[in-house]
């Protein structure tokens, strides 16, 4: 579904990661690994932009979430479903929201453990839970792939095990990134390892030895 | 761009505002102005508020025209706002916007008459492309990352309304607030082209010399600007509109003839000779030219000359009241007695209209460009000393614990701090300043506004039409030299917003884009 053959992908002007080969299947779960910096962003980008050309049943949680912490809860879990309708029913839901709407969106925060917070702002919330607001969204979206940066940096390592656990049950294919490796072991079928601006490996999990996490994250 | 400096800019300007001075018409007309402004101190001194019902329906229907006005504007305003970065839609905004409320007043008054639909038009139409490039800004520099993780093929508007919008609201409503009051503003002004504001109530007491009348308009139209924030709340602003468009259509009409719109379009704005001739004759076409030939050098190239004499000197004018106004309102330079005085002495001066000024100004001194210098000059050089006045304060909180006081404190510390931003904003005015020298001409100064009205006096609408687009392009030329005078000497950025304290955010889109 997604293929990069010897291209080089780039931050604004600069490129990050030179010469990437990179290929995503249905039904696999790649996490990418790599110190910060190292260009784990940039390839998830290109990753989601390409998929979106041909494939709009994809859900993104990015980098800083990208959340709009005027608006509530619900709103920003319905905008995962904003194509789904058109611009006059989205408008009127934003400004009454319909009761099913509600109810479908409360399915979603459940999920991520968040029943009751509808009706806050985003903008009053702690960090782990603007997260999982944005993890709702991409659960609210669903569809056939998730593309996901850092999804559960915010929150404690047991949460962060059950929510990709959650992950792995709504998404067929997904594309992370983790900086907890143990937690990327148990719930990748490949593992990416990102250094120096290149693809340091790209194996299935089983056969991503200590030896190589270990070399990608030395100084 | 010859590489001038910050000092060397500023020198060129003064040189060239010093070198018109011979040419400039600069002498008093009036016999004796100090008897004259003698008799008007002595009346401003006595308000006469003896026909206060009158005034209080003229302020009523100021606060309407306002209202409405600004309501009307914003609506438009909001709407071609994510539309701006199309360049028709941008360039619709510059070419509405460069025209001041008074000329498209006077332009409407022979379309709709002395209505409320000319009043409120003359200034949402301005206003509405303000409005667009404000929001527009506001909507570019709010957080673009939700957008972004939008899903691929949502629609533009449901992204625009839930991931754009909300994150640029409160500045649109502050703004909207800050707008208000300049709409109070304009709307007193449309007065005094016959509109039943406070500018009408105004004009004619200043024709009977009745001052003490006068100082009782001028002190409710303080009250009213004063007050704006006190009794305009959010929660009221439906019912404030809803009452205003009420009152607007108690307001009765004089009859204007049938298809005054079809005639004014398809007949009054067409050159002359086109109209009169057959298109196809060649003859039709160098009758034209003629017309055009004799229109611009007869008309907008002197209009045009005085317009640009005016704006220089009123320019550089105003960078003095600036620098010698900013520190009056720094408590450490000039005491605490000094910094009230101050404060009050800027706040009329920048929230009295320009033309309100140059209209008194004119009373004074008798019809040369010296009153519209002064009173360009005065406003203008406020309004830059009040911006640059907060950012001293905010300046002046960071500086060390044994910083000097008083003149020192001037000249070391504050002053080449913001010298900066003074040129920056100076630079801003200078587009405003234009189009504020074009539109004193209404008073009788030789400015492009002074052919303008007396094309419309003649009921030669299509040489007004011509005058205004010279109007139009030479503030558009202005805007376009100043932006690469501030590129040039690296002030585009000086008074980023995010640098100011958070509420003159405002107050900086007043500088830049307002008037």
């Amino acid at each position: 579904m997604l293929r990069f053959e010897g291209e080089a992908l780039a931050y604004g002007s600069t490129t990050v990661l030179a010469d990437v080969d990179f290929a995503l299947h249905p039904g696999e779960r790649v996490v990418l690994l790599g110190r910060s910096g190292a260009g784990k962003s940039t390839l998830l980008n290109a990753a989601y932009r390409r998929l979106a050309e041909t494939l709009p049943e994809i859900a993104l949680v990015p980098q800083e979430h990208g959340l709009v912490p005027q608006l509530s809860v619900f709103h920003n879990v319905y905008m995962g479903r904003l194509d789904a309708r058109g611009a006059i029913y989205n408008l009127a839901n934003l400004a009454w929201p319909f009761p099913s709407q509600r109810r479908s969106v409360a399915v979603a925060l459940e999920t991520v453990g968040l029943t009751g917070f509808d009706r806050k702002p985003v903008e009053s919330l702690s960090g782990g839970q603007k997260q999982r607001t944005a993890l709702a969204r991409a659960i609210h979206r669903g569809g056939r792939i998730l593309v996901g940066d850092e999804p559960v940096s915010a929150v404690d390592e047991r949460q962060a095990a059950l929510l990709v656990d959650e992950l792995e049950r709504c998404f067929e294919t997904v594309l992370l990134a983790l900086h907890d490796v143990e937690l990327a072991r148990r719930f990748a079928t490949r593992l990416v390892g990102i250094r120096g601006g290149r693809i340091h490996f790209d194996r299935p999990t089983a056969e991503v030895s200590n030896g190589d996490i270990h070399d990608l994250y030395r100084a | 761009m010859p590489r001038l400096g910050r000092i060397g800019t500023a020198a060129a300007f003064v040189a060239l505002a010093v070198a018109l001075l011979p040419i400039a018409d600069l002498r008093m007309a009036s016999h004796d102005p100090w008897a004259e402004l003698g008799r008007m101190g002595a009346g401003l001194l006595s308000p006469d508020f003896s026909s206060l019902g009158a005034l209080s329906y003229a302020a009523a229907l100021t606060v309407a025209f306002a209202i409405c006005g600004v309501a009307l504007g914003a609506t438009a305003g909001f709407l071609l706002a994510p539309l701006y970065r199309f360049a028709p839609v941008r360039l619709l905004c510059i070419a509405i916007r460069s025209i001041h409320e008074l000329f498209w007043a006077i332009l409407l008054l022979q379309v709709t008459g002395l209505s409320a639909t000319t009043g409120i038009l003359a200034i949402a139409i301005p206003y509405a492309g303000i409005f667009a490039k404000v929001f527009s800004e506001y909507l570019d520099e709010a957080d673009s990352r939700p957008a972004a993780a939008m899903p691929p093929r949502a629609d533009f508007v449901s992204v625009h309304f839930f991931a754009r919008l909300p994150l640029a609201a409160r500045e649109f409503q502050v703004y909207l607030l800050y707008r208000l009051e300049c709409g109070l503003r304009s709307s007193a002004v449309l007065g005094f082209v016959g509109l039943p504001t406070l500018g009408f109530q105004l004009d004619t007491f200043f024709k009977q010399g009745m001052y003490g009348a006068v100082a009782a308009v001028l002190i409710i139209y303080y009250v009213l600007i004063a007050t704006m924030r006190l009794w305009m709340h959010w929660p009221l602003a439906p019912v404030y509109l809803i009452g205003s468009i009420g009152f607007m259509a108690t307001l009765t009409t004089p009859p204007m003839a049938q298809g005054a719109l079809i005639r004014f379009l398809t007949s009054d704005i067409v050159p002359a000779p086109l109209r009169n001739g057959d298109l196809a004759d060649g003859e039709t076409w160098s009758r034209f030219f003629d017309w055009l030939h004799n229109l611009l050098v007869n008309q907008a190239l002197p209009g045009l000359t005085a317009t640009m004499i005016v704006t220089q000197i009123a320019l550089v004018l105003a960078g003095f009241v600036a620098l010698i106004g900013f520190p009056l309102l720094v408590r450490p330079v000039i005491g605490r007695f000094g910094s009230i005085i101050g404060h009050i002495g800027l706040v009329v001066g920048r929230s009295t209209p320009e033309y309100m000024l140059a209209y008194i100004a004119l009373q004074v001194f008798g019809p040369s460009i010296l009153p519209a210098v002064i009173a360009l000059g005065l406003h203008n050089g406020a309004i830059i000393a009040h911006l640059l006045g907060r950012q001293s304060a905010h300046v002046h909180e960071s500086l060390r614990q044994d910083a000097p006081r008083g003149i020192v404190l001037y000249a070391y510390e504050l002053l080449p701090r913001i010298y900066g931003s003074f040129l920056a904003l100076c630079l801003y005015r200078w587009e405003i300043i234009v189009r504020e020298s074009a539109i004193v001409g209404l008073l009788g100064i030789a400015t492009l506004g002074f052919y303008v009205d007396r094309a419309i006096q003649e009921i030669r609408i299509d040489r007004a039409v011509i005058l205004l687009l010279v109007t139009m392009l030479a503030t558009v030329a202005i805007d376009y030299i100043s932006r690469k005078f501030r590129a040039a000497i690296g002030i585009e950025k000086l008074v980023a917003k995010k640098d100011q304290v958070p509420t003159s955010a405002t107050n900086l889109h007043a500088a830049i884009s307002g008037r």
